[in-house]
């Protein structure tokens, strides 16, 4: 891959339509960096998308790409995979994407840990079908949907990605952008599946989870330098810990195996014969 | 003696019913004898009658029929299933000292052979072999060369060790001894040998080796009934040829995952039944707008819901005709016979992607399940052509880029076919999406890019009706009055009831339809019939709306839906059923 690309080289020339001042384009700066940063290009880089504000990310940059159905973005990632592990993967979408329609296949991905890079934009709403509650919503937000509040608990991502087995569980701030960039970029070196949950404030519905709430709440990991990210027990405390909100590689698991690795996926499966294998015949005498 | 033989081994589930009666076709197989196996099962793994049926003859054989000759019966329940079956002169093996067939009555005119299956085992070694003595006994009663049955033990049991296998082999002549010892009756059949080479696989197993010799290198998919076999063929096997096979945690994630095996350049497929196909139709209209390859099989069962899994039917045409909102240019194929299965396997990776589509292949339970000889050519590995369509190498990308330098992966071009080039390919970077999008694969709402990209995809159906033959297989008297239409799993039955129905000097036209869309036009033939008759195994006639709507024209119907396959003899008295109303209406 060529040492001259820029992160600039990921960006189309699409004009992005979010709203001015969403979350979202940090988010996606910081994605094009790490890419850029790993040694990546645009021709080995493939983008799945989920729906959502956030599943726009993949129409805003330039690589290979697919903008799917709700919800099932995880499962495309794996399979691109799959058929070609050379590739750099890279599975975007919405909290609502990725763990309301799309929970189960967000565990059994975690699971997997197949060798991509997954980064959730959790700005705790649904965005585009106009300010609903989304699983990250808390308790007692109002929206259209919930005039007194949701009468349910959040879902925390990343108590369920670590009790999933997850290898890689990180969180970023979309607005803290240089941190946001290094911690995808970690996400993407990582042997297995990076996870990474982004705080990307949704300035048209959600007035509550916004640039100042977590500008003023987040504490950052790598401040702490008792901190070990390899250590189950501390990234246990800190992901249960409803108090704050966290940024930083929680949790990594240096004995990761990823899954293309382990099942000896390592064939471009792109590439045929002209016509059936040549012991193919063979698969017929087992008939015999 | 008549020219076949059918036998039956039946029990309750757990009971070996399915490795015994394998290893019996097997043996028949390999002594150059045609097989067509079926089964009865029920949905649960262990209690529940279950049986394994193989009709067996020196001609080929294509179909079931309404006739049971011998039957070993391990419980009382599977005399009385099959009672319907057996006639005068069918003979049943049984255990007279097993507690629950000491009072068993023999119908009248059948030969009960009562054979202590299990204390015989125990003499060969262990009561776990009880079903070898009923095999052996069942050579004494076919005149079939114990030898041939030793091979196919062999080749059950080899791997756990020659003794085991000594063991089996003692089994079986045991019970064949037993029965020429203790029965001096003269039974009719005589079960010759061949020199003739067959192979002897089933419908899944054909799916599966027509998806690796196509090239298929990617395969996932969520364990259903009967489409699991496809499945465990590939896993193990794929392997070999560089590919993997992903078992997905549903079928929303199955289909998914191979959509992105098929992005990223694989051949990839997946497989389900009923209730599979409805989660996957979610994403059955991105697979089409977003023009990838990829071929999805329904093995049909009975539905509608969960209905009974392990029956047969042809229930799901409408839903892989139309299944999916909004409107989608598809190919739906149906294999007519098991080595079908295989042709059309190969056949669907290469509509797939020479037109960048979906591709259904709708098999059934019937055919899922069967088991039938073919000699191996049937299986011309050297026959296999690949088509890839139009992919565009990395040399060639900068032919097919936008002004702007983008390469433009749904061009608009005049067969309706765009350029397609893997990821990896310097250059060729783009996009694609389920939204509505230009050339170029962006979202658009602009209405004029918005009816020019859904007339380019319905462009590929056009282009690949006249490029391609959609010809239906012919069989009986092209001259004929009456015309009968099947498709699917139904030609092999209809082909046996052409011979009933012949021998009562009723002579038909056949014509068997694999494509179901594009498909081919039937008007000239069903205008040039009097009597048009469509079979098909459904309750209200889905395939018989089809050809109503093509040659708008009434057509009779022939339908069954009561979980069980078309059995040849049966089918001609259908015919001859409906023939003859309608000679009553019109006279
Ligand atoms: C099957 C299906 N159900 C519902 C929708 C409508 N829908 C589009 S985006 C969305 C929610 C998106 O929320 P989120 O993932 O949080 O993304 P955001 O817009 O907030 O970035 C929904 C429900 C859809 N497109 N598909
Ligand atoms: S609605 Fe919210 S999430 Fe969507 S673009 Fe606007 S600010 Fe971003």
């Amino acid at each position: 891959m060529s040492s001259q690309v820029r992160f600039t080289d990921f960006k189309s020339d699409k004009q992005p339509t979010w709203c001015p001042g969403c979350g979202d384009f940090g988010t996606m700066n910081g994605m094009m960096k790490a890419l850029a940063n790993t040694g990546n290009d645009p021709d080995n880089t493939f983008i799945v998308a989920g729906i959502g504000c956030s599943g726009k990310i993949g129409t805003y940059m330039h690589s290979y790409a697919l903008h799917g159905v709700h919800g099932r973005a995880l499962p495309v990632g794996i399979g691109v995979k799959a058929a070609n592990p050379n590739l750099e993967v890279m599975v975007a979408g919405g909290d609502g994407d990725g763990y309301s329609i799309g929970a189960g296949h967000f565990v059994h991905a975690v699971r997997r840990n197949m060798d991509m890079t997954y980064v959730v934009m959790d700005n705790r709403i649904y965005g585009l079908t106009k300010g609903q509650f989304s699983p990250t919503s808390r308790e007692d937000f109002e929206t259209s949907t919930s005039p007194d509040g949701t009468h349910q608990a959040p879902v925390n991502p990343l108590a369920l990605a670590l009790a999933a087995g997850g290898t890689f569980i990180a969180q970023s701030f979309s607005s803290d952008a240089q941190r946001h960039a290094q911690i995808v970029q970690e996400a993407i070196e990582h042997p297995g599946f990076g996870f990474v949950n982004v705080y990307s404030p949704c300035v048209t519905f959600n007035d509550v989870d916004t640039y100042d709430y977590f500008r003023d709440s987040l504490v950052d990991l790598a401040d702490d330098e008792d901190y070990d990210s390899t250590d189950y027990d501390q990234a246990k405390e800190v992901i249960l810990d409803s108090d704050k909100e966290y940024q930083g590689v929680i949790y990594r698991d240096e004995n990761s195996v990823p899954y293309n690795e382990s099942m000896g996926l390592t064939e471009n499966m792109s590439e045929i014969p002209d016509g059936a294998p040549e012991d193919a015949m063979d698969l017929v005498r087992e008939f015999y | 003696m008549p020219e076949d033989l059918n036998w039956a081994i039946g029990g309750e589930a757990g009971d070996g019913i399915d490795s015994t009666g394998k290893i019996f076709a097997q043996a028949l197989s390999r002594a150059g004898r045609h097989v067509f196996t079926s089964k009865d099962f029920a949905s649960r793994i262990r209690g529940g009658y279950t049986a394994y049926k193989v009709r067996t003859s020196v001609d080929r054989v294509e179909s079931v029929v309404d006739r049971l000759d011998i039957l070993i019966a391990l419980t009382q329940r599977t005399v009385d299933e099959n009672l319907d079956e057996l006639h005068e002169g069918s003979v049943i093996i049984y255990d007279g000292e097993r507690t629950t067939m000491q009072d068993l009555e023999i119908p009248e005119g059948m030969i009960g052979l009562d054979v202590p299956l299990k204390s015989l085992a125990e003499d060969a070694g262990g009561a776990i072999m009880r079903n070898v003595v009923a095999l052996g006994a069942a050579c004494a009663v076919a005149d079939f060369p114990i030898e041939n049955l030793d091979e196919s033990l062999q080749k059950r049991f080899g791997g756990k060790g020659e003794s085991i296998v000594e063991n089996n082999k003692e089994a079986a002549r045991l019970g064949r001894e037993y029965v020429r010892e203790n029965y001096d009756h003269e039974f009719d059949y005589e079960l010759e040998t061949t020199d003739a080479d067959y192979v002897l696989l089933n419908g899944d197993e054909a799916i599966g080796m027509g998806a690796i010799a196509a090239g298929c290198r990617f395969y996932s998919g969520y364990p259903i009934t009967p489409a699991t076999n496809v499945m465990e063929y590939l896993t193990g096997r794929i392997e070999r040829y560089g590919g993997a096979v992903i078992q997905a945690e549903d079928e929303l994630s199955a289909i998914n995952m191979a959509l992105g095996a098929a992005r990223a350049g694989a051949r990839a497929m997946t497989a389900t039944s009923g209730p599979g196909i409805d989660l996957m139709t979610e994403t059955f209209g991105l697979v089409a707008t977003t023009e990838t390859p990829l071929v999805i099989v329904d093995v049909m069962r009975s539905g509608p819901s969960t209905g009974m899994p392990t029956k047969q039917e042809q229930g799901d045409l409408n839903m892989l005709l139309y299944g999916g909102h909004g409107e989608i240019p598809r190919f739906v194929l149906a294999p007519t016979t098991v080595s079908e299965c295989f042709h059309k396997a190969v056949e669907a990776f290469n509509l797939a992607e020479k037109y960048q589509t979906p591709v259904f292949l709708a098999a059934d339970l019937a055919l899922a399940v069967t088991e039938q000889t073919f000699p191996p050519e049937e299986f011309d590995m050297d026959a296999v052509e690949i088509d890839r369509g139009n992919v565009v190498s990395e040399g060639q990308i900068d032919e097919w880029v936008s002004e702007s330098g983008q390469f433009q992966p749904h061009l608009e071009t005049e067969d309706g076919i765009s350029p397609r080039t893997f990821p990896g390919n310097a250059g060729g970077a783009h996009m694609t999406t389920g939204l509505e999008h230009d050339a170029l694969g962006r979202r658009t709402e602009d209405t004029d890019v918005r009816v020019d990209q859904v007339d380019k995809r319905n462009r590929k159906v056009e282009t690949a009706i006249e490029r391609e033959d959609w010809s239906p297989r012919e069989f009986g008297d092209a001259d004929s009055d009456t015309l009968i239409i099947s498709w699917g799993s139904n030609e092999g039955a209809m082909r046996e009831a052409m011979g009933f129905l012949e021998e009562d000097g009723v002579s038909v036209r056949f014509v068997s339809v694999p494509y179901i869309f594009p498909r081919p036009d039937l008007t000239d033939a069903v205008e040039a019939a009097d009597e048009v008759i469509v079979v098909e195994c459904n309750a209200t006639g889905q395939f018989a709306d089809l050809v109503e709507h093509d040659a708008l024209t009434r057509v009779k119907r022939i339908n069954k839906y009561d979980g069980v396959r078309f059995k040849a003899d049966e089918l001609a008295e259908d015919v001859k059923r409906v023939l003859g109303e309608s000679a009553e209406v019109t006279a």
